[in-house]
């Protein structure tokens, strides 16, 4: 039916066909992300005691995957805002509006596991560390492309001002990767190295994988529910103003 | 050629008569003032921390600044004047952006020795620093255009272009402030490498930026 993705993507740029796609996927990709993360939780509780950390070793497998979802979304967005401005594909605004309050979270939760592993390992919550600033500062770039997502009334205007604002914010983020990394360099030799982590051990790496893998669902999960509820929202908005306009004739 | 340097005429023009790049001034030097309240008044202290601090300073005093980069322009609709004019968008915001260069980054910039004496910089570290502002200069105001024009069709949008503009200096700021700073341990001398980055994101500013802040322009008019 489909010869190539060009021909698929622009099948479902009609948002009643994505509908008629999503309300299928729906249940499924939700079962899938739950199963997935209930397994992921079963191994990670079975995961013995680091030598070194202890029990806290076990924050790890969240705040990795969250750490990896952080970017991911931001991917995402990056695509789907691509797609939409280049395509002008409506339902790639939908999706970079919809993941963005789900990729912000994932960060957040890296920032805060992460601060809460980094107070028992390196006796602080917080390091200048290149890796932590560079996320902190993938959190703004978050905040600021939802903030304007909020503060352009013109649902049009809005999309398209935010696309433009995802694009340049994934050039930025490498930048900011790039500048901070040579700025920690500078400053802290290896006095906050990351503790010496052997190279991660099986007992360790499965449980990880699949805990990625649940997030990784759960974010799609979360992403088609909040896209779906996008379009709905639309379409009242739609049918609330075509009800206004035959009252007032 | 004409047209575009008579824009950017304008944009001067109204930068002065409006008495914002007085105001800007003014809230750099307020900014610096606030520093020895914060810090303590110990000299040799103020001294080690002056070039990070005026880095940052400069930063927020042109944050502050972007909201009036075509906020005007956009309400009384000149700006969809402009869009009539036989200019391509992307040279329109060049030349806004260098007006604006002109208006007041460089005011700012003739500041930052005057306020440094509050601070007790050394002398020898003011021509690196000052090198440094210059080299970065282009790309900080041609990347508050993009977060200016992205704001445009919202109102009050000054502390929104301050989140949106934020991530985007802040490479500017870490090659900038820490080249400063180093030019304290180097007694005074230059650090090119660092200086050489800075040169290089303003040069790729100047040519993507503009498509940038042009595109979310056309957004904003539509």
């Amino acid at each position: 039916m489909f010869k190539t993705v060009e021909n698929i993507s622009a099948y479902y740029a009609n948002p009643q066909r994505f509908m008629r796609l999503a309300g299928k996927l729906h249940a499924p990709v939700w079962a899938l992300a739950l199963i997935v993360l209930a397994v992921g939780l079963h191994m990670v509780a079975n995961v013995p005691d680091d030598y070194q950390q202890g029990a806290t070793v076990r924050i790890m497998f969240v705040h990795v995957p969250a750490a990896w979802m952080s970017l991911f979304a931001y991917s995402f967005i990056f695509f789907a805002s691509v797609t939409a401005l280049i395509f002008r594909h409506p339902v790639g605004h939908v999706a970079g509006r919809a993941a963005a309050p789900i990729g912000a979270v994932f960060t957040l939760i890296a920032l805060l596991t992460g601060s809460l592993w980094g107070q028992p390992m390196w006796g602080t919550w917080w390091v200048w560390d290149a890796r932590l600033t560079s996320v902190l500062v993938l959190f703004f770039i978050y905040l600021g492309y939802i903030a304007l997502w909020q503060a352009i009334e013109d649902y049009g205007q809005a999309a398209r001002a935010t696309a433009i604002l995802a694009i340049v914010g994934s050039i930025n983020v490498p930048i900011v990767k790039f500048s901070v990394d040579w700025w920690n360099t500078l400053h802290q030799p290896a006095s906050v190295s990351r503790f010496a982590r052997p190279a991660l051990h099986a007992d360790f790496l499965y449980p990880l994988l699949v805990m990625g893998l649940g997030f990784t669902l759960l974010f799609f999960a979360l992403t088609l529910t909040r896209m779906q509820m996008e379009i709905l929202r639309q379409r009242a908005r739609a049918r609330h103003l075509a009800n206004d306009f035959e009252g007032d004739e | 050629m004409g047209i575009f340097l008579s824009l950017c005429h304008q944009h001067m023009l109204l930068a002065w008569r409006s008495g914002h790049t007085t105001l800007i001034v003014t809230f750099l030097f307020i900014a610096v003032t606030l520093m020895p309240f914060g810090l303590g008044p110990e000299l040799a202290l103020l001294s080690r921390l002056a070039p990070g601090l005026l880095w940052v300073v400069l930063l927020m005093s042109l944050l502050l600044s972007l909201d009036r980069m075509f906020q005007a322009d956009y309400e009384d609709g000149t700006l969809e004047q402009l869009g009539l004019l036989p200019l391509p968008m992307e040279l329109i915001v060049l030349a806004k952006s260098l007006g604006h260069f002109i208006a007041l980054f460089v005011p700012l910039l003739i500041s930052v020795p005057v306020a440094g004496l509050l601070l007790n910089i050394e002398a020898a570290v003011l021509p690196a620093l000052m090198l440094t502002m210059l080299a970065g200069a282009p790309a900080l105001t041609l990347l508050g255009a993009i977060g200016a024009a992205l704001a445009l069709s919202v109102r009050r949008s000054a502390m929104l272009t301050v989140l949106l503009v934020m991530p985007l200096y802040i490479p500017v700021l870490v090659f900038g402030a820490t080249s400063s700073t180093r030019a304290i341990a180097m007694s005074g001398q230059i650090d090119w490498p660092a200086l050489g980055i800075l040169a290089l994101m303003s040069c790729a500013a100047l040519f993507m930026a503009p498509l940038a802040a042009a595109a979310a322009l056309r957004v904003a008019l539509r």
